[in-house]
């Protein structure tokens, strides 16, 4: 059961943050009020009217719009046309054509009352994350909705565009539009949220107002006081164990991804590697695994070139890894728990030879694992696709990390992990660290680096812009990550 | 995004539904198996009605069913009944023979000669099914089983008469042969999907023709085609190089338990072994198992190949076993069945296994039925087909028999995200 029972009352002009753990049933509950799902009980009332909706378009048509986490825009069709999408204007009656004028002009009327800035004519693939947002808030607002839900809007934006995207929300919200703010984000619920209702386990769990601290809002999220402070002592920096020197990569589309990196990662430090999403930090890390191919450039694991091994042998070396997408590239979700927890030692003693594989041993392997980090699941047989994404990770995290390494690679190692799971996966990443392990940590979550990190190499368009300290400021990190340097903006960064 | 739909509360409505509604959605919910078993019984009922409708006898007291219903139920009747207990008796046996048999009229061997019939029929059938499941399970679709029995059969078949060796010897050379010429042919489509990623659907198709018409060229060349004989077909293969049967009616070779043997390797090698976990992690999620150091590329080369192996094996067992010559159509059909063999298995070695002897024992009673009752053996290609139409589209037996989904709540299992 997602959704237990939830009562819920948005008023006009509010913005009514939902915030919950991730597999805490928002979203399942914003897709039953946005006609994705049925509820099986319950109602929903809309300006005094019991409604229900069989599909989006109901719920638009009652002026409920949303914009979802994975937008829904198609790349290759300008802006006008994805907001002409699902409500395209004929001419000339039902087998008539499309008006894009009048389309592009709805565009431009609708973008100038909200104050938000949108070119009608740009394709939407050319355009960056921010402003691809704020495309579909255009088009929700272009639909005359009275509601909006943003469902996790900030996961993908700067600093900056965060900001921004606050502004935008308290301008709607003061010409008397509701917004129900979905996140896990605590920081920018105290920022914009009117009222906040905390949901766990499918449950309201409370309500609160923006001035409850944020570790009170994290306890009630979490069901526990959690900690939201890395604890950690000062790093004692041993001898360079990852180096890496000109590096250039290319991405699948054969388009420059790494520009020329030159790193170094040194035992018993977190290097953290900030900036937004899709500045060449993907490609960074598997060109080191072995898993893309670098066009220049070397890297050097202890003085030795990873360039000629294979995935299988850097991790033999001593590499651990925790992949970005842990869904796609982390769990075989089919596989169990025990399976996944050797999934990359899986011929090698004592869990089995090139021939056979031991099955004993690789379950005392996981029964040990499971118990030392506090994986929830059933039993060690159980497939890991029907763990919660914390547990699922725990399993990744588990198996890279009961080894001996002397690097261990972590990208984005809490993504869309509950905040009482990033507190363990922090502390064991910090416990590595300590172990004198050189510790590379990618992050587009700039408090998750900042709290980890020793230094903080900062990523923009391929190249490293800058190796700053944690405790520089947050505003010169966000300028950073959004391409510009210390005076002025850089030329050629456009 | 959260994927999966609330979870239903149906709890409270199922008070006032029948014992036998809850009975059938208890009996659904619990396995596959029964969903296989109710997907034959289907395919028996439609084939019924197929009987009457090409009875023309029958279907004439259907003309006056108004007045005299009576009589055209009763055709029907007896003309299924008869049917279907010739298709039993075919396949498993007839009372009257073991009947025979204990009073000392009969011999055993009569009695057990339609068990022998299903046995034969089957052996093939596993090889080939397994290759396509072991395959599957990997992440392939194998439609090149044919083409690789039919190698099998050529290579088995050309060891079995040219070596002349010793006996044993012979044989276990013969078979052999058929493994690895099953085991180049399906090497080709792995080693061109590693390396170009060329699909393995379309190389294995056009493989299976390159197979076939290279048999049917083969068997006339000299030194290949039997001297004495002016059509399509080979030397036989040496006594020799023949698996051992019982000889006379009872056709059953040691191919059959070759087959049960292969099985439990099959199954030890994609459940206990490195390779086996190796492929299921590249079927599963070729990704992950690539981020976790696996070679999807050599898992590919290697699993067609010992794909390719398990369906030579099957044309091996065919020529040695019961051919004993090649012709261009000593394989018949066991690739192609074999793709259904594995579906109806469910891709698992001793599914399988199960699979090809239902095969196997349709084949054999369709041939007493077509010979007593005068039904068309093609009757039982339709009965084949039928069961694995319905396996294949639950959704269709689930209408029919108005069963609900089986609902997947584990407990503990996790919203995919809030």
């Amino acid at each position: 059961m997602a959704n237990d029972h939830i009562d819920i009352t948005v008023e006009p002009g509010e913005v009514h943050a939902l915030l919950g753990e991730n597999g805490a049933g928002k979203s399942t509950l914003m897709n039953q009020l946005y006609g994705l799902l049925q509820p099986d009980e319950g109602q929903i009332v809309v300006n005094d009217e019991p409604v229900v909706f069989r599909s989006p378009r109901d719920a638009i048509a009652a002026g409920i719009g949303m914009v979802h986490q994975h937008f829904m825009l198609v790349p290759v069709f300008t802006v006008a046309e994805n907001i002409a999408l699902g409500h395209e204007e004929i001419r000339g009656g039902p087998l008539g054509w499309l008006d894009r004028r009048r389309s592009r002009r709805d565009v431009i009327e609708t973008s100038e009352r909200y104050g938000l800035p949108v070119d009608p004519d740009a394709l939407v693939e050319d355009l960056p994350v921010g402003a691809q947002q704020r495309v579909e808030i255009v088009k929700a607002l272009t639909r005359d909705v009275d509601l909006l839900i943003l469902d996790e809007p900030t996961a993908v934006l700067t600093p900056q565009e965060t900001d921004e995207l606050l502004a935008v929300m308290r301008s709607l919200t003061a010409m008397g539009k509701s917004i129900v703010f979905i996140t896990h984000k605590l920081k920018e619920v105290k920022a914009i949220a009117d009222r906040i209702t905390v949901v766990r386990r499918g449950k309201i769990v409370g309500t609160a107002s923006p001035d409850t601290s944020e570790d009170e809002l994290a306890a009630l999220m979490v069901g526990r006081a959690v900690s939201l402070e890395v604890a950690k002592t000062p790093a004692e920096p041993g001898r360079s164990v990852l180096k890496l020197s000109g590096l250039v990569v290319d991405d699948d589309r054969g388009i420059r991804a790494v520009d020329g990196v030159d790193l170094e990662v040194r035992a018993g430090e977190v290097l953290g590697i900030a900036g937004v999403q899709g500045n060449g930090q993907t490609e960074l890390v598997e060109a080191v695994m072995g898993l893309r191919e670098v066009r220049a450039g070397s890297v050097e694991l202890d003085n030795e070139s990873l360039a000629n091994l294979n995935t299988k042998q850097i991790l033999r070396a001593g590499v651990g890894y925790v992949p970005e997408d842990r869904s796609h590239d982390g769990v075989v979700k089919e596989f169990s728990v025990a399976e996944n927890l050797i999934l990359d030692m899986y011929d090698r003693a004592p869990y089995g030879n090139a021939f056979a594989m031991n099955h004993g041993s690789i379950g005392s392997n996981a029964r040990e694992r499971v118990e030392q980090f506090d994986i929830r699941c059933q039993s060690p047989d159980t497939a890991v696709g029907t763990l919660s994404g914390g547990n699922q990770q725990k399993v990744v995290v588990a198996r890279e990390m009961s080894r001996p390494l002397r690097l261990l690679i972590a990208s984005q190692p809490t993504r869309g992990v509950d905040v009482g799971s990033i507190e363990f996966i922090h502390g064991r990443i910090v416990h590595e660290r300590d172990q004198g392990t050189a510790v590379m940590v990618v992050s587009s979550e700039l408090d998750e680096v900042v709290g980890l990190a020793d230094r903080i190499a900062v990523m923009y368009r391929g190249r490293v812009l800058a190796i700053v300290s944690p405790d520089t400021p947050r505003e010169e990190l966000g300028l950073l990550m959004a391409g510009i340097t210390g005076n002025a903006p850089e030329e050629g960064t456009k | 995004m959260t994927t999966e739909a609330p979870v239903k509360k149906d709890a409270e409505q199922k008070d006032e539904e029948s014992f036998l509604s809850v009975f059938t959605r208890n009996l659904w919910s619990s396995n596959t198996v029964t969903v296989t078993f109710l997907s034959i019984v289907l395919a028996f009922v439609i084939g019924a009605v197929l009987i009457v409708v090409s009875d023309s006898e029958v279907l004439a007291k259907f003309a006056y069913f108004t007045a005299r219903p009576a009589d055209a139920l009763t055709a029907s009747w007896t003309l299924i009944s008869t049917a279907y207990s010739d298709l039993l008796k075919g396949a498993f046996g007839d009372p009257e023979a073991f009947n025979a048999w204990f009073s000392g009229t009969g011999t055993w061997q009569d009695a057990l000669a339609p068990i022998s019939e299903t046995l034969t029929y089957a052996a093939p059938l596993v090889f080939t099914g397994l290759s396509v499941a072991l395959a599957f399970r990997g992440g392939l679709f194998n439609i090149g089983a044919q083409g690789q029995a039919v190698i099998g059969t050529i290579t088995a078949g050309v060891a079995g008469f040219a070596f002349g060796l010793p006996i044993v010897l012979n044989l276990v050379v013969a078979i052999l042969a058929g493994a690895i010429g099953g085991a180049l042919w399906g090497f080709i489509p792995g080693i061109l999907k590693a390396r170009t990623g060329a699909h393995e659907v379309i190389t294995t198709i056009m493989l299976n023709y390159t197979a076939a018409l290279f048999l049917s060229w083969l068997v006339l060349q000299k030194g290949v085609q039997d001297p004495n004989r002016t059509d399509a077909i080979s030397k036989a293969v040496a006594e020799s190089a023949k698996l051992p049967s019982f000889g006379g009616v009872l056709r059953v070779h040691l191919g059959i338990l070759l087959a049960v043997a292969v099985t439990a390797g099959v199954a030890w090698l994609l459940n206990r072994s490195s390779f086996g976990f190796e492929l299921r992690a590249v079927g599963a999620n070729q990704h992950a198992a690539k981020t976790a150091g696996i070679s999807v590329a050599k898992t590919y080369a290697v699993l067609m190949a010992v794909a390719g192996a398990l369906a030579g094996l099957g044309g091996a067992t065919q020529v040695l076993g019961t051919a004993y010559a090649l012709t261009p159509a000593v394989a018949g059909n066991i690739g192609f069945d074999g793709l259904l063999v594995a579906l109806l298995g469910r891709n698992k070695p001793w599914g399988t296994l199960w699979a090809a002897l239902l095969f196997g024992a349709l084949r054999a009673g369709g041939n007493r039925m077509q010979s007593y009752s005068g039904i068309s053996l093609e009757l039982v290609t339709v009965l084949q087909a039928l069961i694995v139409i319905f396996i294949a589209a639950p959704a269709l037996v689930k209408a029919i028999f108005r069963l609900r989904a089986t609902r997947l709540v584990r407990p503990g299992a996790s919203l995919a995200k809030g």
